[in-house]
């Protein structure tokens, strides 16, 4: 018996699991809406992915083949201790092909390569609130919810036109699923918003220290807010990549030195390895 | 033509305490209704009972042919951001501070629907104008601004979407003299030009007198005394009245 | 056909916070107006002059009696029926001006035309006529009438009220503070109005004024209560 034996699979016991199966179900039931889960204490801080790491918990199935990325990369430190806790959690195994795996937990990034059925995607979400910076009261946010009383959202992108004389948010920007919930996506660059729309993936949505879970079920409308003379325009850096030479990818700036140096290539690790295989 | 605001033997306690109790008028399109009293006199209940802020324990409030009170919340606001406006005494409560003059006038066209940042930027600039505030102002937020032209802001806020009836607390309240006067001048203006009805609470008997056509007098929940402003005020047939009337210090 | 018709209207004042004291003012008064007739109060004052013309206003309630005023009864009239009335079919001329600290004269003057819905252009083009008429320089009319001398301020009321042709008018001593010229315009403007058919109450101090415009006087006294 190892170290491990003593916990439970996936960590948390199945009484919790359970917990956070029905919050999830009720999330997908009302796609976009921000359901309330008892949040747990998890072996790690909070802003590490705690919520999104209870929701791939109570989601993984001793037959899944688990990836995790963190700003597209599978390489990085949160991404790397998350899929090691898994690995050692549940003994699942993990991949870092988008293709392969049957559950992806991500912060800040969806893959490149196309989703499929059968295939979930995880967010960690920092903020669930779409309209807390604009109305921080709890109760009242709930409520312009209920009563989608949205018209505060817009007044966020006004001011954003106002101020920078374009809509200048470029992450977490908000949408309006099946025209009913406006949502926040979590601070995937908007460039990621087209993939949310009519996905045939389910996407889950975990904010641990919110206690938050929400969804969209596969194949669900998901529209960016904009205004008619200032249309939502899913935008990248102009280059391409400086390793692969993708020019539809999302891309990271990466300063090379103290000159000025600086590249740009995919924030999606796997997408540009698999090109770069390709190529040779 | 029918009464476009009808009220019947509202009332609303407080435990026992009573807040207003056995109101009733008829509010004509166009007309514009002030309520004066001390404070403690129960207008400003009966304000919140009106604009659907505060939920009576009787009575009826009929707009435009419609029972307010059976309204479902999502009815009653979309009333609150079209066909109703309520202008605060403290324009904090009625303004969005972190956000600019342009976005406070702007927010309730976008509750509406619009989606057209010209269109609406060019009537945010329409109405700063017409409260008297320069257009290059848009885009600075309340915190930059007066008192005086903060209260100005959120009447342009509250006015921007046309409504029919407009619910006023004291709006001169937190101002100084000088810049009442304005203000005052400033709502007539857009009370004649825009056809509003007004229920308008307040002490100030001289603001009374300036803006509304008519008056209600509370006294401990219920109502004293109704008629045509000056009439009541240079006439006043309840012993409160007219102890109300002659506490005015002349100037 | 008379304008005004007032039957056994009485006035009192009760003064509920001085032992409910009650002051009987006047009692039966019955007066009527033709169209184009001009009818003089006179009386001492205390006599209830100025409180009949209230009453004729709208301005002070009746404790009994009709007052019919164009086709509504006063005394018993909603107050938007009575405002309607001031706004369409009586004009009065007090002897105080009440306006709103800064707005211009011109717009003062302009006001119950643009009350009546008049195009803002075609008022403020009647109200510069009546305002150079009755001599107020055009460098004031910018200005808001109340710093202006007492004169003056009586003048601005005068053009306020004959700015409309309306059917009724009440004349709180229009010529009192007025130099001879302008005086004499302020009679032929009420004469005018009588030409066009305008029945008028009026209490004039001015004996010369008052022969010249009035067509019959009542004596207060008559209705001593």
């Amino acid at each position: 018996m190892t170290a491990m034996d003593a916990y439970n699979f996936a960590y948390l016991d199945e009484d919790t699991k359970r917990m956070i199966r029905r919050a999830l179900l009720k999330a997908v039931a009302i796609p976009g809406y921000q359901v309330p889960f008892a949040s747990r204490e998890m072996p790690m801080p909070y802003g590490w992915g705690t919520g999104g790491v209870q929701v791939t918990a109570a989601c993984l199935t001793p037959d899944d083949r688990l990836k995790v990325i963190d700003q597209g990369a599978d390489d990085t430190t949160n991404a790397v201790s998350i899929r090691r806790f898994f690995q050692r959690t549940a003994g699942v195994e993990v991949t870092e092909e988008t293709e392969d795996a049957t559950i992806i937990q991500t912060r800040h990034r969806i893959p490149e390569a196309p989703l499929q059925e059968r295939q979930i995607m995880v967010f960690q979400v920092p903020i669930p609130e779409p309209l807390r910076f604009l109305e921080p009261r709890e109760t009242e946010t709930r409520r312009m919810h209920a009563l989608a009383d949205y018209g505060l959202m817009q007044v966020k992108l006004y001011e954003d036109i106002a101020r920078h004389g374009r809509i200048a948010t470029a992450y977490a920007y908000p949408v309006r699923v099946e025209g009913r919930y406006v949502m926040d996506p979590s601070p995937i660059p908007k460039f990621d918003n087209p993939k949310l729309d009519d996905s045939p993936a389910l996407m889950l949505f975990g904010a641990g220290r919110e206690q938050r879970i929400y969804a969209l079920p596969p194949y669900t409308r998901v529209e960016s807010l904009d205004f008619d003379d200032h249309p939502f325009v899913a935008s990248k850096a102009d280059h391409a990549c400086d390793i692969c030479g993708a020019t539809e990818s999302y891309l990271d700036e990466v300063i090379t030195d103290d000159q000025g140096g600086r590249i740009f290539v995919c924030s999606d690790t796997a997408f540009c390895r698999s090109r770069q295989e390709d190529r040779q | 033509m029918t009464p476009l605001f009808s009220v019947r033997g509202l009332e609303k306690r407080y435990g026992a305490r009573i807040g207003c109790t056995g109101i009733g008028f008829d509010l004509w399109p166009g007309e514009v209704m002030g309520i004066v009293g001390e404070s403690g006199s129960g207008k400003s209940t009966l304000l919140s009972c009106l604009a659907g802020h505060l939920p009576p324990d009787r009575g009826e409030v009929i707009y435009d042919g419609r029972d307010v009170l059976a309204m479902s919340e999502p009815e009653r606001r979309m009333l609150a951001r079209t066909d109703w406006a309520f202008v605060h005494q403290n324009p904090r409560d009625g303004l969005r501070m972190a956000v600019s003059a342009g976005g406070n006038v702007g927010e309730r066209l976008m509750a509406v629907g619009a989606r057209h940042y010209g269109d609406i930027r060019e009537t945010a600039t329409d109405w700063l104008g017409r409260v008297e505030i320069a257009s290059d102002r848009i885009d600075d937020r309340p915190s930059a601004f007066s008192g005086g032209m903060q209260q100005r802001l959120q009447i342009a806020r509250n006015l921007v979407t046309g409504p029919r009836l407009v619910f006023m607390d004291e709006p001169t309240g937190g101002l100084d003299v000088s810049v009442q006067a304005r203000l005052l001048d400033l709502l007539r203006g857009l009370v004649r030009r825009m056809g509003l009805s007004a229920i308008i609470v307040t002490h100030d008997l001289a603001v009374v007198r300036l803006l509304a056509d008519r008056l209600m007098v509370m006294k401990g929940g219920e109502c004293v005394e109704t008629g045509l402003t000056d009439q009541v005020l240079d006439d006043p047939q309840h012993a409160y009245t007219q102890l109300l009337v002659s506490s005015v210090l002349q100037v | 056909m008379n304008v005004i018709e007032l039957s056994n209207v009485s006035k009192t004042f009760t003064l509920h916070n001085q032992g409910a004291a009650v002051i009987p003012v006047m009692s039966d008064v019955t007066l009527s107006v033709a169209p184009g007739e001009c009818v003089g109060l006179l009386g001492a004052s205390g006599a209830g002059k100025s409180t009949l013309m209230r009453m004729i206003w709208g301005n002070y309630l009746a404790a009994s009696g009709r007052i019919t005023v164009a086709g509504t009864d006063v005394a018993r009239a909603e107050p938007r029926e009575i405002l309607a009335l001031r706004r369409e079919r009586m004009a009065y001329v007090s002897q105080f001006l009440r306006v709103v600290p800064r707005v211009p004269t011109i717009e003062v003057v302009a006001e119950p035309l643009l009350l009546t819905g008049t195009p803002e252009d075609q008022a403020r083009d009647r109200a510069a006529a009546l305002l150079a008429r009755l001599r107020i320089p055009e460098r004031l009319w910018q200005l808001s009438p109340t710093t202006f001398s007492g004169g003056e301020q009586q003048r601005v009321n005068i053009a306020r009220g004959f700015i409309r042709q309306v059917p009724v008018m009440l004349l709180d001593e229009p010529t009192a503070s007025l130099d001879a010229a302008n005086r004499e315009t302020v009679l032929s403007l009420i004469g005018e109005a009588k030409a066009r058919g305008t029945a008028i109450v009026g209490i004039f101090h001015d004996e010369a004024a008052r022969d010249r415009v009035c067509d019959r006087m009542i004596d207060m006294a008559r209705f001593a209560a």
